[in-house]
C-alpha cells in the first residue's frame, strides 16, 4: 500500500471517529467539539509563500509582463483605421463579408463611444492570456489523453479551477505578485484555462483509434501520429476550446480589474462604485461586442469547410483575390510560355 | 533409377523439412494472447496448462483472443485465416507487424524473431517490408487521396514530389487515377478499399497483410476486388495474409487456408485439402453448401492401368487435373476416358462406374 493511500485512510478514519462522536452525543448538544482552523491553515500557508517564495513569483511575472507589453504596445499604437481593416480582412477571410462587415461596424461603433483605449488594452490583456492558456493547455490537454496518471493528477486540479471563485484565489495573487495588467493576466489565465486543457483531451481522445493503428502500421512515429494524425483531427474540438477559453478570459475582466486592471472592466467597475449606470453601460457594451467578435471570429476559423476539393477555391476571399491578381499578372507577362 | 528416387524422395523431405518453415517469410509459432489477466503469473498458468476460453475466463477472467496459433507461409502464397468474428482471427493477424504483442509465442519475418526488434527496427519493418490493408480502411479523413497513399512514404523521409510521384502510380494500378485530389470522403466504398490497397503497396513491400478488406462491400465489387487483387498480388509475387469470414473468399483467393475456432488454428491445408478431409465437424459444418465437385480430380479416382494402355476402344483423353464437374459432362458422352498424366503418358482409366461412385461420395459428404 503507498503512503499517500495510508494517510488519505488516516484522515478518513479520524473524520469517521468524529462523526461517530457526532452520532452518539446528546440531542441538542453542540456535536462539534472539535474547531480545525482550516482558515489559519490558508493564511499561515499564505504567508510562509509571501515570505519565502516571493522571489519565484516575481520571475514568472516578467515572461507576462514581455507578452502583455508586446500585445498592448502593438494595439495601442496601431492606428484604429488599421486595426479595424485587419480585422475585416481577417474576417472576410476566415468567413464572409458579412461577418467582416459586422466585426468592423462592432469595433468602429466602440470608438464612437470612446473607449477605444480600454477596447484595445482589454483585447491586449485577453489575447495574452489566450497565449499563455494555449502555450501550457494544449501540451497539458496532450500529456492529460496520452497518460492516466497524468490525468489522475490534472483532473482535480481543473476540478478546483471551475468550481473555485475567482475571488478566493485574487488574494494570495495580490499578495505574492502584487496588482495591475500582470496579475490580471495571472488570474485570467488560472480561470480560462480549464476548458482549453478538457476540450484539447476530448478532442485527442475522440480521434479514430483505426486511423491511429493504420498510421502506426505503416511506420509511423508516435510524433508523426500527433501531428499528422491527432492533432488535425482534432482540431475542431482543439478550436471550440479555444473560443471557450477566449469567452471566460473576457468575462473574466470585471472581476480582474477589482486588483487594477485596466481596460472596459475598471469602467464597469468604476460604474457599478459610482452607480453610473452610463459609465457601466459604456463599458459592458464595450466587453459583449469585442465578445462576439472574437466569438464569431474563432468559429468561422474552426468550422471552415477544409475537406472539400482543392480546385474549388473560389476567389472571393482577399487571399485568393491577390493570389488570382498575382498569377493574372504573372500569366501575362510570360504569355506564350505556359503550355 | 534408384538414384533418381532417392533424389527425389530426399527433395519432397527437404521441402518438408523445418528449415525450410523457419526460412520462411512469415512464421508464427505458438502465439498465445491473452488480456485481462490480473497478474503474468496468471496467463503463464493458464499456457502452461493449455486452457480453453471458458476454462481462462472461468478460473481467472482472462480473455483468450489467441490460443496456442502456429503457421508458416511459404513466399508469393496467398494464406488466407478464415474463422468466424471472434475467433482471434484479426489479434492474429495483428502479430504478425506487431501491433499487437503476444503474450508468449514467437513471431518470424524472413527468419528473423520481430520480438527482438527495438521501436525503430520495427517501424522500418512496418514501412518497408509489411504493408497492411485494414476492413473499414481508416484513411486520414481530412487528407487528400494522393497524401494518404503516399503516407508510408512520408514517415520515411521521402520528399513530397517523389511520393507524390510513386503514389500516383500505384493510384493508376488499382485503377484511381485521375482521384488523387480528391478527399476519402468523395469516394465510394469500393474505392476507398482500392486507395487502402495502393497505400499498402506504396513503399512495394514484399509481404502484404489483408484485415477483411472486403468484407464490408456489396457483392458484385467484392468479386471485382478479389479477382484484381490476385491479379496484383501474383503479379508482384507478394506474400500474402489475407483475413476473412468468409469461406468462398478463403476458396478463391487462397493458396492454403488456415482455419480459427476459439482462438486456435484448426486446421491448415489447401483448399482441397480442407474439402477432401476436414478436421472436423466444425470444418465439416463450414463447408456445407460448398461445392466439392471441382476440387476432385481425375487423378484422385482413376483405376490405374500401370501401363497396359486398353485396346479397342476409342477413348477420350483427359488429364489428370480435370475435376469432377468437367468428367460427369464428358462422360455422359462416352463410356470411359483415358487419363494422362502431364507427360502425356496414359495413367489410369475412369469408367462410367467408377465416375458415379466417386460423385456418390462426394455428395453424401455433403
Amino acid at each position: 500500500m503507498n503512503p499517500s493511500r495510508q494517510v488519505g485512510i488516516a484522515i478518513m478514519g479520524v473524520c469517521l471517529m468524529l462523526l461517530l462522536w457526532a452520532c452518539i452525543s446528546p440531542v441538542g448538544a453542540n456535536p462539534f467539539i472539535v474547531h480545525l482552523p482550516f482558515g489559519d491553515w490558508a493564511q499561515s500557508l499564505v504567508d510562509w509563500l509571501t515570505t519565502n517564495a516571493r522571489a519565484v513569483f516575481q520571475v514568472i511575472k516578467s515572461p507576462i509582463k514581455f507578452v502583455l507589453d508586446v500585445f498592448m504596445g502593438g494595439l495601442r499604437a496601431a492606428p484604429p483605421t488599421i486595426v479595424i481593416v485587419t480585422v475585416f480582412l481577417i474576417a472576410w477571410q476566415a468567413s464572409g463579408l458579412r461577418l467582416a462587415c459586422f466585426c468592423a461596424a462592432a469595433l468602429g461603433f466602440l470608438g464612437f463611444i470612446g473607449v477605444w483605449e480600454d477596447t484595445m488594452l482589454t483585447l491586449a490583456l485577453t489575447l495574452s492570456s489566450l497565449l499563455f492558456c494555449l502555450v501550457a493547455g494544449i501540451p497539458l490537454g496532450i500529456a492529460t489523453a496520452k497518460s492516466l496518471r497524468v490525468a489522475a493528477v490534472v483532473r482535480p486540479i481543473l476540478d478546483i479551477m471551475q468550481t473555485c471563485p475567482a475571488f478566493v484565489y485574487l488574494i494570495p495573487i495580490v499578495m505574492l505578485v502584487g496588482i495591475g495588467n500582470v496579475p490580471g493576466v495571472a488570474v485570467t489565465v488560472i480561470f480560462a484555462l480549464p476548458p482549453l486543457i478538457r476540450l484539447t483531451e476530448l478532442g485527442i481522445r475522440q480521434v479514430q483509434p483505426d486511423v491511429i493503428e493504420a498510421a502506426k502500421s505503416f511506420g509511423a512515429t508516435p510524433s508523426n501520429i500527433l501531428f499528422d494524425v491527432e492533432l488535425p483531427l482534432a482540431w475542431r474540438t482543439i478550436m471550440a476550446g479555444i473560443n471557450q477559453t477566449l469567452m471566460m478570459a473576457l468575462s473574466m475582466v470585471v472581476v480582474a480589474s477589482m486588483i487594477a486592471v485596466e481596460g472596459l472592466g475598471l469602467l464597469v467597475l468604476r460604474g457599478i462604485g459610482r452607480l453610473d449606470m452610463g459609465l457601466a453601460a459604456v463599458g459592458g457594451v464595450g466587453i459583449v461586442l469585442l465578445a462576439m467578435v472574437l466569438d464569431r471570429l474563432t468559429q468561422a476559423i474552426s468550422s471552415r469547410p477544409a475537406l472539400v476539393a482543392s480546385s474549388s477555391a473560389s476567389s472571393t476571399k482577399p487571399v485568393e483575390l491577390i493570389r488570382s491578381l498575382f498569377t493574372f499578372s504573372w500569366r501575362t507577362r510570360s504569355d506564350g510560355k505556359l503550355q | 533409377m534408384t538414384v533418381l528416387d532417392g533424389d527425389l524422395t530426399d527433395r519432397s523431405k527437404r521441402l518438408r523439412q523445418p528449415s525450410a518453415v523457419e526460412a520462411s517469410p512469415i512464421a508464427a509459432k505458438d502465439i498465445w494472447k491473452i488480456y485481462n489477466a490480473k497478474t503474468p503469473a496468471d496467463a503463464a498458468t493458464i499456457i502452461r496448462k493449455n486452457m480453453s476460453r471458458e476454462e481462462a475466463a472461468g478460473t481467472f477472467g482472462a480473455v483468450v483472443a489467441v490460443r496456442n496459433a502456429s503457421f508458416a507461409v511459404q513466399p508469393g502464397e496467398i494464406f488466407c485465416i478464415m474463422g468466424l468474428s471472434g475467433s482471434g482471427k484479426s489479434t492474429l493477424i495483428r502479430h504478425i507487424n506487431r501491433l499487437i504483442e503476444p503474450t508468449s509465442g514467437m513471431v518470424s519475418i524472413n527468419g528473423a524473431n520481430i520480438l527482438n526488434k527495438n521501436a525503430s527496427e520495427l517501424r522500418q519493418l512496418r514501412a518497408q517490408t509489411v504493408g497492411m490493408v485494414f476492413q473499414n480502411v481508416a484513411l486520414m479523413p481530412h487528407r487528400s487521396v494522393l497524401y494518404n497513399v503516399g503516407y508510408g512514404l512520408k514517415v520515411q523521409g521521402y520528399e513530397r514530389g517523389k511520393r507524390d510521384k510513386i503514389a500516383g502510380e500505384k493510384l493508376e494500378l488499382v485503377q484511381l487515377s485521375g482521384w488523387g485530389h480528391r478527399f476519402p470522403h468523395e469516394l465510394s466504398g469500393g474505392m476507398q478499399q482500392r486507395v487502402g490497397l495502393a497505400r499498402a503497396l506504396a513503399s512495394d513491400p514484399p509481404i502484404l497483410l489483408l484485415d477483411e478488406p472486403f468484407s464490408a462491400l456489396d457483392p458484385l465489387i467484392r468479386r471485382q476486388l478479389q479477382d484484381e487483387f490476385k491479379a496484383i498480388s501474383r503479379e508482384m509475387t507478394k506474400t500474402v495474409v489475407f483475413i476473412t469470414h468468409d469461406l468462398d473468399e478463403a476458396m478463391r483467393l487462397g493458396d492454403r487456408i488456415a482455419i480459427m475456432k476459439d482462438g486456435r488454428v484448426i486446421q491448415v491445408g489447401s483448399p482441397r485439402e480442407i474439402v477432401m478431409s476436414p478436421a472436423d465437424n466444425y470444418v465439416a459444418e463450414f463447408l456445407r453448401g460448398i461445392s466439392r465437385g471441382q476440387f476432385v480430380n481425375a487423378g484422385m479416382i482413376m483405376k490405374e492401368i500401370n501401363g497396359k494402355v486398353p485396346t479397342g476402344k476409342k477413348n477420350n483423353h483427359v488429364v489428370e487435373e480435370t475435376p469432377l464437374d468437367k468428367l460427369l459432362e464428358l462422360l455422359v458422352e462416352n463410356e470411359s476416358a483415358l487419363v494422362m498424366n502431364s507427360k502425356g503418358k496414359p495413367t489410369g482409366l475412369i469408367t462410367r462406374e467408377i465416375l458415379l461412385r466417386a460423385a456418390k461420395t462426394v455428395i453424401q459428404q455433403r
